[in-house]
C-alpha cells in the first residue's frame, strides 16, 4: 500500500497546526485516562455519601462494614491525621464530614477493599446516625436574620461592591430586567480517578488526573499532616476539566488509604457519584439597569447579583469577584453601582466552571443590551458597537485596556457572516426542532436571530502571584538534539502539551521535543484554568528555552571562538549571521546536556479597593462575539440552533486548529447552557444526577460554526498571545438566548431555556 | 450471577421456568443500565440473543409477527413500509449504537411509560404473544399489556415470543417530544394510526400517565367526525377539539424532565399535527 502525503510538511513551531501526541491514541480509544490507572495488588476505595443536606451526625458504626470479608480499611473523620480541612481559598470543607453534613453528597467514610463491588457493599453497612436539621437551600434567604447558619460566621462568603462615577445617576432612557441562571455542571467526560501509592519513606505517591497538581499538593499535605517531600503528584490522564477539577476529590482519601493499607488504592467515581464529587457552576439571580442617552449611550449601569456558593466556599469568592468586575460587558459606561454577592446555603457547593461569573452575567447584561437596542431604535449590532470598550478605554474599575479591545469589529465580523438559508418547502426532519421526533413539518417554527459580545480575564486576578515554573534541557542523544520540556501543568484535554512542543521548536530550532510527564518535582505551574496556561507555562517554557539557548550560545561562542552575537540554533546545527553552519550541537555540547529551570510571572495585578471595586485588577483581558440564528417551534416550545458563528481575537494562533477547538467546545458549552444543560437541585437534593437527564448537547443539536480568528498580538504578552479557552463559553449561550427570544417574541429571563418557558405551560 | 445462554425457544422456555431468579436480557440496553445501577441483583441472567426465532419476523393474515428480539435498526430497515407508524418510534429510540441492540420486545419487557415502541403498537392495535413451558402460547392485547408503572402482564415463567400487528392500512404517524434533538427520553409521545378500512382511528400516548395509553374517546370522537368517504380536508376545528380529547385523556405528572401542564398541552398540539398529516396523506392517496 502506498501511502499520499497531501498538504505542506508542517514545521511543528509556533503558528503551526502541529499534531497533539495524544490525538490518535485518544480517537482509537488507547489513551490512558486516569480510570484506567492500574497497580498490581491494589484495592478499590469507594466513599459513603451523606443522603441528607444539612444533618448532625450522631454516631458512626464501621463494625459491620469491617466484618465483610476482602474489606481492608474503613475511615472516619477520626482517622484523618492531619486538619481535617481542605478548601482553594480557605479550607472550609471536612476531608470526611465530623460532626455535620453541609450538602446531600458530602463524604462521610471510606471503605478499602479487593474488589470495588465489596468495597460498596461494606460501605452499605456503615450505619450512620444522623439528626436531620432544617437545610437552607433558597440562596435568596440566606442573607436573612433567621435563617440556617452554614458555618458559624454568617452565611456570606463574600460581597464585591463596585462604585464609580455619579452616586445617583439619571438618564432619559432607563432599561432593567431580572435575570435566572440555573447551576450548569462540567460534565467532563472521564469521571474523578486516582492512585496512590504508599511508598518506602512513609510518604505517598498520587497519580491522580487534576487541574493544578502544586495547590492540590497543599491540601492534602495539611490533611495528611506530612511536608511537601512525602506527599508527591504525578498528572493522571485528564478527560476534560472546565474547573471541575480544581477542588479536591479523591485525592486525600485515596491517600488516607493508602497509608492505611499499606497497599495502592484506586478510587475512580461513575457518572453519578462524579455529580456529587465536583463543584458545579455558581446558580445565579440578578437585577440589572441600564441608564442611557436618547441614542443608546451609556451613561449609568446598576446590578445586584446573588450566587449560591453551596456549602463550602470553594473558589465563590474570586467567582463573585469576577461576577461584579466584569459583570457589566465589554461597554464604556461612566457611572456603576454593583452589587454582587456569594452565599453559603445547603445546596451542592459550587466554584471554578469555565468562564468564572463572567457567563452568568453576561446572560444578563446581553439580554438588557437588548432591551436598550429596543427602547432608542437601533438594532442589537449597534448598541453594542456604540458602547463597546476600544483600546485605551477604562474598564468600570478604571483599569486602562492597553491592548487590542476590538469589540465593535467582532460585531461586525460575525454580523458580516451570510445569513443561513431559509427552510425549504418541505424540510428534512433533521433540519427541524424536534429532529426525528417528528413534531413539526415547518408548522408554527420561527427564526431567530440573536448577538453577544464579552470580555473575560485571562490569568488570575485581584494582586494573585501568578506564575508557572518550566524546566528545559537541551542534548544530544545517539547524535540527535533532544529538547526535554517539564512543568506540572495540567494538559486537560486543550492541547498544552502540543504548545509546550512548538515552543520549544522554535526556541531552540530542535525537531524532537520531549514533555515529559506533569508532576511536582518541579515547580508549581499554577492551575489550567482563567485561560491561561499558553500565556504562563506558554512564557515559562519560552524562558526557559532562551535560558538554555544562551547558555548553549554562550559554549559554542567559546568553542568557535567567536562572539556571542549573531550566534542562533537551528535544527541540530549552530548557525551563524547568514544562516551558514558552524558547528553540529553534538560538538558543541558533547555528552553534556544543558538544563535551566525558570519561574515566568506576568505583569503584577493588584487587588480592588473594598468600598469601591476600583483598581487594576486584571493582567489581560479577552473579547468573543457570537451570533446565533435559530429556529423555534413556538407551539412546542423546541428549538434548533440552525446556525452559530462567532468572532473572537486570539491575540497570535500559537496552534491554529486547537485555537478552532477551544471555540468550538466552548461555544457548544455555552449554548447547552442557555438551552439544556441543568443540575436540577430541589430542597437541596440532586434530581438528575446522570446524563439521561442531565442533557448535553449532541451533534443535531450543535450546528458547523463559522470561527473567525483575529490575532491581535497583545505587545505585553509571550508571543502575544490571548486566552482562548473561555471566552466562547460565555458570549455563545447569551446570543442563543436572544436567538429564542427573537423568535419567540418573549421575554425568557432564565436559562436553560425549557420549552415550559416558551410555551408559557 | 448465573449466565444461561439457549440456543432454542424451546430450551428458553425451560430455563425461564426453572430459573424464576433468573433475568431474561435481550440487547440488554436497559438491563444492564439496572445492574449499574445495582437496582437489580439477579441471580442468573438468561440471554435471549442466541434464539434464532425471536430474531425473526413474518407475515400471517395481514399482520406482521415481530419477534420480541428485532432490534430496531431492522424495523427501520425492513418494517418502514408495514409498520410505518413503528419504524417512525424506533428512529427516535437513542442513538445509532441502541438501535442496534435495542429490541421492541425489551421495550415491552420493560414496559417504561416512555417506551416509545408502545404509543405505535397501542395505535396500531397490536397483540403481544407470550409463552411459557406449563401453559403454552396466549395472546394480549397490547393496551392490556401495561398494567402499571414499569409492570407489565407477564407471569413469572412466561417470556415474550413476538408482538403481533396489522400491515397499516392507512397512513400512521409517531411524534416526540424532549428537550434536545436526538437521545433524549420522551417527555410526551403520541402516535396515530389511521384505519380506514374500518373507518376507525388508532392512538398512543407515551410518557404521560403511569402507563402508555389509548385515548379511546378521543378515537371515536375523530373517527366519527372524518369524512372518510368525500375524504374533505380535515378543519382546523376538528383537529384541535381531537387534539384536546387527546390531551384529556393523559394523566401526566411533573418531573424533572417536565411539567404535567407541558405534557398535556404539548400532546394537544401533537394529536392536532398528527391527525393533519395522516389525513392528508390519506387524501393524496385517494
Ligand atoms: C442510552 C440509551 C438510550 C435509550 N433511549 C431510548 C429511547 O429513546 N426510547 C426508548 O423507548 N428506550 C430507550 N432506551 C431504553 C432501551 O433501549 C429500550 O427500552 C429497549 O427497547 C430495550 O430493549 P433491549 O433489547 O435492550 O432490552 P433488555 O435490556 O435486554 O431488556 C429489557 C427488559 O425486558 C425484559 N425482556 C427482554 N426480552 C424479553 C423477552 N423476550 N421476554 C420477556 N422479557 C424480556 C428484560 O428482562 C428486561 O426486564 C435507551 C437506553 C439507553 C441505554
Amino acid at each position: 500500500m502506498t501511502t499520499t502525503q497531501t498538504g505542506v510538511r508542517t514545521t511543528g513551531r509556533i503558528g503551526d497546526s502541529a499534531q497533539r501526541p495524544d490525538g490518535t491514541l485518544k480517537v482509537t480509544g488507547e489513551f490512558a485516562y486516569a480510570s484506567d490507572l492500574w497497580h498490581d495488588d491494589m484495592v478499590w476505595g469507594v466513599t459513603l455519601r451523606s443522603p441528607h443536606p444539612h444533618a448532625r451526625i450522631r454516631r458512626i458504626d464501621v463494625t459491620e462494614a469491617l466484618t465483610v470479608p476482602g474489606v481492608s480499611a474503613v475511615l472516619t473523620a477520626d482517622d484523618v491525621p492531619g486538619e481535617n480541612a481542605y478548601g482553594l481559598e480557605h479550607a472550609d470543607q471536612p476531608v470526611l464530614a465530623a460532626e455535620f453534613v453541609r450538602y446531600e453528597g458530602e463524604p462521610v467514610a471510606l471503605v478499602a477493599a479487593d474488589h470495588p463491588e465489596t468495597a460498596r457493599r461494606a460501605a452499605a453497612r456503615i450505619r450512620v446516625h444522623y439528626e436531620v436539621l432544617p437545610a437552607l437551600t433558597d440562596p435568596r434567604r440566606a442573607l436573612d436574620d433567621d435563617a440556617p447558619q452554614v458555618h458559624p460566621g454568617g452565611n456570606l462568603v463574600r460581597h464585591l461592591r463596585l462604585r464609580r462615577g455619579d452616586p445617583e445617576p439619571t438618564a432619559p432612557v432607563v432599561v432593567s430586567i431580572d435575570f435566572e441562571v440555573g447551576m450548569q455542571d462540567q460534565a467532563f467526560l472521564g469521571p474523578e480517578s486516582g492512585l496512590a501509592v504508599p511508598a518506602e519513606d512513609g510518604g505517598v505517591d498520587l497519580y491522580v488526573a487534576t487541574q493544578w497538581l502544586h495547590v492540590d499538593q497543599r491540601q492534602i499535605c495539611l490533611a495528611l499532616g506530612m511536608p511537601p517531600e512525602k506527599v508527591r503528584l504525578t498528572l493522571a490522564g485528564v478527560g476534560g476539566a472546565f474547573g471541575g477539577r480544581e477542588d479536591l476529590s479523591v485525592h486525600v482519601h485515596a491517600c488516607l488509604l493508602a497509608l492505611r493499607t499499606g497497599r495502592p488504592v484506586k478510587m475512580s467515581y461513575g457518572r453519578e457519584e462524579s455529580f456529587y464529587g465536583h463543584v458545579h457552576r455558581h446558580p445565579a439571580t440578578m437585577t440589572y439597569e441600564f441608564g442611557a442617552e436618547r441614542d443608546g449611550t451609556l451613561v449609568y449601569a446598576k446590578a445586584r447579583t446573588l450566587l449560591d456558593g453551596g456549602a463550602y466556599a470553594s473558589s465563590t469568592a474570586a467567582v463573585v469577584g469576577n461576577a461584579g468586575l466584569l459583570g457589566l460587558g465589554p461597554y464604556r459606561i461612566p457611572s456603576v453601582a454593583v452589587d454582587a454577592y456569594g452565599v453559603f446555603t445547603h445546596n451542592p457547593p459550587c466554584g471554578a466552571m469555565r468562564g468564572f461569573g463572567c457567563v452568568q452575567a453576561a446572560f444578563a447584561h446581553e439580554a438588557l443590551m437588548d432591551e436598550l437596542a429596543a427602547a432608542v431604535g437601533v438594532s442589537p449590532v449597534e448598541i453594542r458597537q456604540r458602547n463597546g470598550f476600544v483600546e485605551g478605554d477604562r474598564t468600570v474599575t478604571g483599569q486602562v485596556i492597553d491592548s487590542a479591545a476590538p469589540v465593535a469589529e467582532l460585531l461586525q465580523r460575525v454580523a458580516d457572516l451570510p445569513l443561513p438559508s431559509a427552510l425549504p418547502e418541505r424540510p428534512d426532519l433533521l433540519d427541524l426542532p424536534g429532529a426525528v421526533g417528528n413534531t413539526t413539518h415547518g408548522e408554527g417554527v420561527h427564526r431567530g436571530v440573536g448577538y453577544a459580545v464579552t470580555y473575560k480575564n485571562i490569568g488570575f486576578s485581584e494582586g494573585f502571584d501568578d506564575y508557572s515554573t518550566a524546566r528545559v534541557r537541551l542534548q544530544v542523544v545517539a547524535g540527535e538534539a533532544v529538547a526535554t520540556v517539564h512543568t506540572a501543568a495540567a494538559e486537560v484535554g486543550q492541547g498544552l502539551v502540543t504548545v509546550q512542543q512548538q515552543i520549544a521548536r522554535t526556541e531552540l530550532g530542535v525537531e524532537r521535543v520531549v514533555v515529559v510527564p506533569a508532576d511536582t518535582a518541579v515547580g508549581s505551574a499554577g492551575s489550567t484554568s482563567a485561560s491561561r496556561q499558553t500565556y504562563v507555562t506558554g512564557g515559562a517554557v519560552k524562558a526557559a528555552c532562551e535560558a538554555v539557548r544562551t547558555a548553549v550560545l554562550q559554549r559554542a561562542a567559546v568553542a568557535l571562538g567567536r562572539p556571542v552575537a549573531g550566534l542562533a540554533l537551528d535544527g541540530d546545527k549552530v548557525v551563524g549571521p547568514s544562516g551558514e553552519v558552524l558547528a553540529g550541537l553534538g560538538e558543541v555540547l558533547g555528552d553534556d546536556a544543558v538544563e535551566e529551570t525558570v519561574e515566568w510571572r506576568h505583569r503584577p495585578t493588584h487587588a480592588v479597593d473594598p468600598e469601591t471595586g476600583q483598581g487594576d485588577a486584571h493582567v489581560q483581558f479577552a473579547f468573543s462575539a457570537h451570533r446565533a440564528v435559530v429556529d423555534v417551534d413556538t407551539e412546542l416550545g423546541l428549538v434548533k440552533v440552525v446556525a452559530l458563528d462567532t468572532a473572537q481575537d486570539v491575540g497570535r494562533a500559537i496552534n491554529p486548529d486547537a485555537v478552532v477547538g477551544q471555540i468550538h467546545g466552548g461555544s457548544a458549552q455555552g449554548m447547552g447552557l442557555a438551552l439544556m444543560e441543568e443540575v436540577v437541585v430541589t430542597d437541596g437534593h440532586v434530581r438528575n444526577p446522570s446524563f439521561t437527564d442531565y442533557l448535553l448537547p449532541t451533534i443535531l443539536d450543535m450546528p458547523p460554526m463559522r470561527v473567525e480568528v483575529l490575532e491581535y498580538a497583545d505587545p505585553h504578552a509571550p508571543y502575544g498571545v490571548r486566552g482562548v479557552g473561555e471566552p466562547p463559553t460565555i458570549s455563545s449561550g447569551p446570543a442563543v438566548a436572544a436567538a429564542v427570544r427573537a423568535a419567540c417574541a418573549k421575554p425568557l429571563r432564565r436559562v436553560p431555556i425549557r420549552p415550559e418557558h416558551i410555551t408559557g405551560t | 450471577m448465573d449466565f444461561l445462554q439457549p440456543s432454542s425457544w424451546d430450551e428458553a422456555l425451560a430455563s425461564r421456568a426453572e430459573r424464576p431468579d433468573a433475568l431474561p436480557i435481550a440487547g440488554g440496553t436497559d438491563v444492564m443500565v439496572e445492574l449499574n445501577f445495582d437496582r437489580r441483583r439477579p441471580g442468573a441472567l438468561l440471554d435471549l440473543s442466541r434464539v434464532d426465532e425471536l430474531r425473526a419476523w413474518s407475515v400471517e393474515d395481514g399482520a406482521v409477527r415481530l419477534g420480541a428480539g428485532v432490534p430496531y435498526a431492522r424495523v427501520i430497515t425492513e418494517l418502514a413500509d408495514r409498520l410505518p407508524g413503528l419504524a417512525m418510534a424506533a428512529r427516535t429510540v437513542g442513538s445509532p449504537q441502541i438501535r442496534v441492540r435495542g429490541t421492541v420486545g425489551g421495550n415491552l419487557g420493560s414496559a417504561s411509560p416512555a417506551g416509545d415502541a408502545h404509543p405505535p403498537l397501542l395505535a396500531a392495535g397490536a397483540e403481544v404473544e407470550v409463552a411459557s413451558a406449563a401453559r403454552g402460547t396466549r395472546r394480549i392485547p397490547v393496551a392490556e399489556f401495561f398494567t402499571g408503572v414499569k409492570r407489565n402482564a407477564l407471569e413469572p415463567d412466561e417470556l415474550i415470543a413476538a408482538v403481533h400487528v396489522r400491515t397499516a392500512r392507512g397512513p400512521q404517524q409517531f411524534c416526540k417530544v424532549g428537550t434536545r434533538n436526538a437521545m433524549v427520553i420522551s417527555v410526551s409521545a403520541f402516535a396515530l394510526a389511521l384505519h380506514p378500512d374500518r373507518q376507525a382511528v388508532g392512538t398512543g400516548i407515551g410518557s404521560a400517565a403511569p402507563t402508555p395509553r389509548r385515548a379511546p374517546e378521543a378515537e371515536e370522537f375523530l373517527a366519527g367526525e372524518l369524512d372518510w368517504a368525500g375524504r374533505a380536508a380535515l378543519p382546523e376545528s376538528l383537529a384541535r377539539a381531537f387534539g384536546e380529547r387527546v390531551a384529556a385523556a393523559a394523566s401526566p405528572i411533573d418531573d424533572v424532565r417536565g411539567t404535567a401542564a407541558y405534557r398535556r398541552h404539548s400532546l394537544a398540539v401533537l394529536a392536532r399535527r398528527a391527525a393533519t398529516w395522516a389525513w392528508d396523506d390519506l387524501r393524496r392517496a385517494a
